[in-house]
């Protein structure tokens, strides 16, 4: 039995998902026998774990701060093992344009797409630039705020003039934005589990309800969704997309459990579209849906996440 | 397992059993496939997780909707509170009437004769606040499908109300004199001509909220006719009218329905007394009076008749106008102090409106702007407002936000507006930025 402090809430636009997420992990980390403190990642939260003094963290923190590196970098120097990945992963994922760039390097296929700060069109006049990638990547484009956890600010162009719309409003929610060739397709995802030798949960498909083909209202709509394990793919296709969340985790260097976001086209290629370091575990997330596909159980889950909790240093 | 530590609550130094839930995630689908489909309705949505963050202490929230509560006079409510404990004590721990305490309802018959309205204590029903009135009364009428109209922007809080019951809502725009009583006659003439006859009309005449516009008179006559000439229903909300700085008070829709039974009027004494106390009312003709009656036993039985004494003993020893005068008198100063932030602070091409009443300024941003983005930002800068998408049921409003001015102090509002400003500016220069031949 340990002491462990589960972080969570915070102060990022996903605080609500987060407090989800801790409820169900702190439940699963009593039934497993530990000593849950429960901890909001507020302003007090150096002066709690010091006075604590915990065995471990679990970070249950979504977005900005508690997903980017930032409450990482506060356990490393209080020397808490922690759950999830270390600093540089978590700063590697949360930048959709710097995950994109490494995945690509690695071999990892991911939708074309092109980033811009804020400085490029203010200081450098890159909105000349719209028509040529336009003309690059086609309609539709996906526009999103480079590091935004939840689907806030992310937005489907399909027309040419809404371009430039679509980037000032993702840029409410970050400096930086990816703009991004939309591919269609089934959204699956994959969550790996980065023990010595990683291994993959069961692939889970997000199936829109209602809808004719999975769309990118249905993609982000909550509700209008049906979480199941993907009908008609084939066997070496799933195999393929274990394989591929591995090499897309590793190439991050991701540790504990991370989630995969794919796209299957449908000439049944794989494209990777992000990685989560702290995947969801609200009552209707991906990993907690993998867990029971594989048999395994939430808690099964969370004392996983709790063994692999490590420092960098 | 360790499941059988105890901790102490500190209130009551009983031992309680650590909360332990049983039911986890796995079992959400166990629930799913027997909600109803009026809480399947309720879904979790961006803009809730968004507006959540906002309840956070140092943010200035110019989002909230919040009387002043600190002017209530200490002496009054400790003279009150101490009298029923000697003079109605048992009677004030009692389940009371449904339709609530006869002496409220005979003093509401006086509170909106002051508002030029002529209602019969028998037409009352006491609510748990204005807004089960408002829950009720949609209840009453709407049938899943049904098609309403309301105001765009309408109460925000009335939004969810209309979600539950699966009405079909269709927006009525307004003006600085309301409703365009004009487009409801078109919208309703279009939606019969499709077979989808709207049964309600849901307005809130004076000081809108979110939109802080008042109705004009002669809108409110047309209103009034056209409904009986078409059999529409109007649900009238008025829980502003006395929250007035300026001008004269206009007749109601009650009033000027005259007894013909096509108004049903709702108000509550959250902003006239306090929010705390959960009192308001529905007026009705009897037989809708019943169906409202009988939805609110199946709600709640009564309201607390323990407020609904102190709110009559307060009416029979003190005249709650003195007390509004003193909101007023609060509110003008923070109105003010609000317009003249937004004036110094807002970009050319905001609009805002100016209300004479009310709580609520209403902003429209240059259409470029989204709300929803610009409260994200805003956020870093630690100050909240409401997007105008909560207001509209059709995804309208992206460039509009509602700005609250009772409820924060002037220093605040000015900072506030400031902030705004600033990030607002931010957007602007951006949006220049990326519009080179449009700049």
């Amino acid at each position: 039995m340990s002491r462990v402090a589960v972080l969570k809430g915070g102060t990022s636009l996903e605080r609500e998902v987060s407090l989800r997420s801790g409820t169900n992990v702190e439940a699963a980390l009593r039934r497993l026998g530990h000593e849950v403190l429960p901890m909001d990642a507020d302003q007090h939260l150096v002066r709690h774990l010091r006075e604590e003094r915990p065995d471990v963290a679990f970070v249950a923190l979504h977005g900005r701060g508690g997903e980017d590196g930032t409450v990482q970098e506060i356990l490393e120097i209080l020397q808490i093992p922690y759950t999830g990945s270390g600093v540089l992963a978590s700063e590697r994922a949360m930048d959709k344009v710097v995950s994109k760039a490494l995945f690509r390097a690695a071999g990892v296929q991911v939708p074309h797409g092109y980033a811009f700060s804020k400085e490029a069109f203010s200081r450098m006049g890159a909105a000349d630039t719209l028509p040529d990638i336009q003309q690059t990547l086609g309609l539709p484009l996906c526009v999103k705020p480079a590091r935004q956890g939840s689907a806030l600010g992310i937005s489907m162009v399909k027309e040419p003039g809404d371009l430039a719309a679509a980037i000032l409003n993702a840029m409410g929610y970050d400096d930086r934005v990816l703009v991004e060739r939309f591919v269609p397709g089934r959204e699956l995802a994959v969550s790996v589990v980065m023990a010595k030798q990683p291994w993959a949960l069961p692939v889970v498909e997000a199936v829109p309800l209602g809808h004719d083909f999975y769309d990118f209202e249905a993609r982000y709509t909550p509700g209008e969704t049906e979480l199941r394990p993907p009908r008609d793919v084939e066997d070496d296709i799933i195999q393929e997309a274990a394989r591929v969340s591995i090499l897309a985790a590793e190439t991050l260097g991701c540790r504990g459990i991370a989630r995969v976001d794919l796209i299957l086209d449908d000439e049944g290629r794989l494209w990777v579209l992000e990685i989560n370091t702290i995947p969801g575990m609200t009552d209707t997330s991906l990993l907690p849906k993998a867990a029971e596909i594989a048999g395994l159980g939430f808690d099964r889950v969370v004392a996983d996440m709790l063994a692999l909790a490590a420092l960098d240093v | 397992m360790s499941t059988h530590d105890v901790t102490d609550n500190p209130s009551t130094g009983t031992p309680v059993p650590p909360q332990t839930p049983l039911v986890g995630p796995a079992d959400a689908a166990r629930y799913d496939s027997r909600f109803s489909l009026l809480a399947s309705g309720a879904t979790s949505s961006a803009m809730r997780d968004l507006m959540a963050i906002t309840e956070q202490a140092d943010v200035i929230s110019l989002a909230g909707g919040l009387p002043d509560t600190e002017a209530f006079p200490r002496a009054i409510f400790d003279d009150i509170a101490s009298d029923i404990g000697a003079d109605y004590l048992a009677s004030s721990l009692q389940y009371g009437p449904t339709d609530g305490m006869r002496e409220l309802r005979e003093a509401i018959v006086g509170i909106m004769a002051h508002e030029g309205a002529h209602a019969r204590a028998d037409d009352i029903l006491i609510t748990s606040g204005g807004q089960q009135a408002i829950d009720l009364s949609i209840r009453t009428f709407v049938n899943r499908g049904d098609t309403v109209l309301a105001e765009g922007p309408t109460y925000p809080g009335a939004v969810p109300c209309f979600t539950a019951y699966g009405a079909d809502v269709t927006h009525v725009p307004l003006d600085d004199d309301g409703m365009r009583v004009d487009l409801l006659e078109e919208a309703y003439a279009r939606l019969a001509g499709e077979g989808r006859v709207p049964k309600i009309v849901y307005t809130i005449p004076n000081f809108q909220n979110p939109a802080g516009v008042t109705m004009s008179l002669p809108r409110r006559h047309r209103l009034v006719e056209f409904a009986h000439a078409n059999g529409l229903i109007i649900i009238e909300d008025n829980p502003y009218g006395q929250i007035r700085f300026e001008g004269e008070a206009l007749p109601t829709l009650y009033e000027l329905d005259d007894g013909a039974g096509w108004v049903v009027y709702l108000s509550t004494f959250s902003k006239i007394l306090a929010p705390g106390i959960r009192v308001g009312w529905a007026v009705a003709p009897p037989q809708v009076l019943r169906k409202l009656n009988l939805g609110k036993q199946a709600a709640d039985l009564c309201s607390s008749t323990m407020t609904q004494r102190f709110v009559t003993e307060y009416l029979k020893r003190h005249d709650y106008r003195e007390h509004v005068a003193r909101l007023n008198a609060i509110y003008l100063r923070r109105r003010d102090v609000m317009l003249g932030a937004l004036e110094a602070r807002f970009p050319e091409g905001a609009t805002w409106t100016r209300p004479r009443g009310g709580l609520f300024v209403w902003a429209t941003l240059p259409d470029f702007i989204d709300t929803k983005a610009l409260q994200a930002k805003a956020l870093e800068r630690q100050v909240a407002f409401v997007p105008g998408e909560a207001a509209f049921l059709d995804g309208s409003g992206t460039s509009s936000m509602r700005l609250n001015f009772s409820g924060v102090s002037e220093a605040l509002i000015t900072e506030g507006i400031g902030r705004l400003g600033e990030v607002i500016a931010e957007f602007c220069t951006l949006h220049d930025a990326l519009n080179p031949g449009r700049a």
